[in-house]
């Protein structure tokens, strides 16, 4: 069971490094898009350090949806998936495999750069740290909810649309913790409250999402 | 032993068969025939459990296969219309890759053997350079090293192959079917093998 988990991972991480620019083209927007806003506001500390937090979860947000819709549409276009539902491993298990897969390349990478972007916003360098945590924390319950809707979207026309709606509702409390534990932080009352809130919001959607993504996915291939 | 029972399959508001019944003996084959649209794939893919027959069951060794999930995977092997393979990694890597999927620990040796076999390149030519042929073959190099798998579900394996692959892919039917294994599969011309039984869904 953990060897089918291993070589899902092994598998996703080779494709990704084959097609480095997929990998690159959803960093690069997070990138852009978290440089475009004190372009576009202009260079006032106070307005930027406050916006900081709610602008960079954001950010992370689109990026993790704009790598979602190929989650499972090229496995399930050349016939792996099926392979994949076909496995001697539970499905499940395949669904938590991937989602841990795309959280290694869209969701890491963003949670490492993170503190970097923050210096454009005139951070205080003490907030990094619960800035990346927030982050590391939070996006891989994006992943997992995401690939809920990726799995129940698949093969649908206009699916990259109907996923935005069904999934950014979802992403609203992830954000509004996320981005909190940073704020109450530079309010100094300590994030170690949402931080909390979000690992156990990790651990509950780690239990259940890959249950929820492999009934989507049985559904989305009948 | 392979048994369905009254078996009927609607796809888009149109039936495409009704009361349809078959068994599968260890050491026989079994080919479905019929023409483009007739359902060829979807058996197929009732029997193997992706998809689920709008009445009647399937059974694998006298049990129902919904009711054994995994353990019914793990006695089938089934490439279906699209091959399978993924175009960015090799040969090598996609064989290792879906047969470690399947539950079977492939040495890097056995690899390589069995894409010679079926003559693939084994080097870093990513798959998406081959032709379809090639490509083809690339999947079907599964069914050399799934000797252990009583079941084999095939839809169209003959497609893109020339004369030479045939050849190879009649042989290992041959021993597969030697050795007590089951194999369905589905083609819309004769392949001139001989099959136990065909089901035609006309």
């Amino acid at each position: 069971m953990f060897a089918a988990a291993r070589c899902v991972v092994y598998r996703d991480l080779l494709l990704a490094l084959r097609r480095r620019s997929d990998v690159a083209t959803a960093l690069l927007f997070f990138v852009i898009v978290t440089s475009l806003f004190p372009l576009g506001i202009g260079a006032e500390p106070n307005l930027l350090r406050a916006i900081a937090p709610g602008v960079i979860w954001v950010s992370a947000l689109l990026s993790s949806l704009l790598s979602l819709r190929r989650l499972f549409e090229a496995d399930h276009d050349d016939g792996t998936l099926e392979q994949m539902l076909l496995g001697a491993a539970p499905l499940g298990v395949v669904a938590a495999a991937k989602a841990f897969a795309h959280w290694l390349v869209s969701g890491l990478p963003i949670a490492v750069i993170a503190p970097l972007i923050a210096l454009q916003y005139d951070l205080a360098a003490q907030l990094f740290g619960v800035l990346a945590l927030s982050l590391l924390l939070g996006t891989p319950v994006l992943s997992l909810i995401g690939a809920i809707g990726a799995a129940l979207t698949l093969g649908l026309r206009g699916g990259g649309v109907l996923l935005s709606l069904l999934v950014l509702p979802l992403y609203v409390p992830v954000l509004i913790i996320g981005a909190g534990a940073v704020e109450m932080a530079a309010a100094g009352l300590g994030g170690g409250g949402q931080l909390l809130l979000l690992a156990a919001m990790l651990v509950v959607a780690a239990a259940f999402a890959p249950w929820a993504i492999s009934a989507g996915l049985r559904i989305s291939l009948e | 032993m392979l048994e369905a029972t009254n078996l009927e399959c609607e796809r888009g508001g149109r039936e495409l068969f009704r009361s349809l019944s078959l068994a599968v003996k260890p050491g026989e084959a079994l080919r479905i025939a019929g023409a483009n649209g007739s359902g060829k794939t979807s058996l197929l893919r009732i029997l193997c459990g992706l998809l689920s027959p709008s009445a009647g069951e399937v059974r694998w060794q006298g049990s129902r296969i919904q009711s054994l999930k995994e353990e019914y995977a793990s006695q089938l092997v089934y490439l279906g219309h699209a091959a399978a393979v993924k175009d960015d990694l090799t040969a090598a890597e996609n064989l290792f890759i879906s047969c470690s999927l399947a539950g079977i620990a492939l040495r890097a040796d056995a690899v390589k053997q069995a894409l010679e076999r079926f003559g693939v390149p084994a080097g870093a030519t990513p798959v998406r350079k081959l032709s379809q042929g090639q490509r083809r073959r690339a999947a079907l190099a599964r069914l050399s090293v799934s000797e252990t798998v009583p079941l084999w579900l095939l839809d169209e394996p003959f497609s893109n192959l020339d004369a030479r692959g045939i050849e190879l892919l009649k042989d290992l039917f041959v021993r597969q079917l030697a050795r007590g294994g089951s194999i369905v599969f589905s083609t819309h011309q004769d392949p001139g093998i001989a099959a136990t039984q065909v089901v035609d869904l006309g």
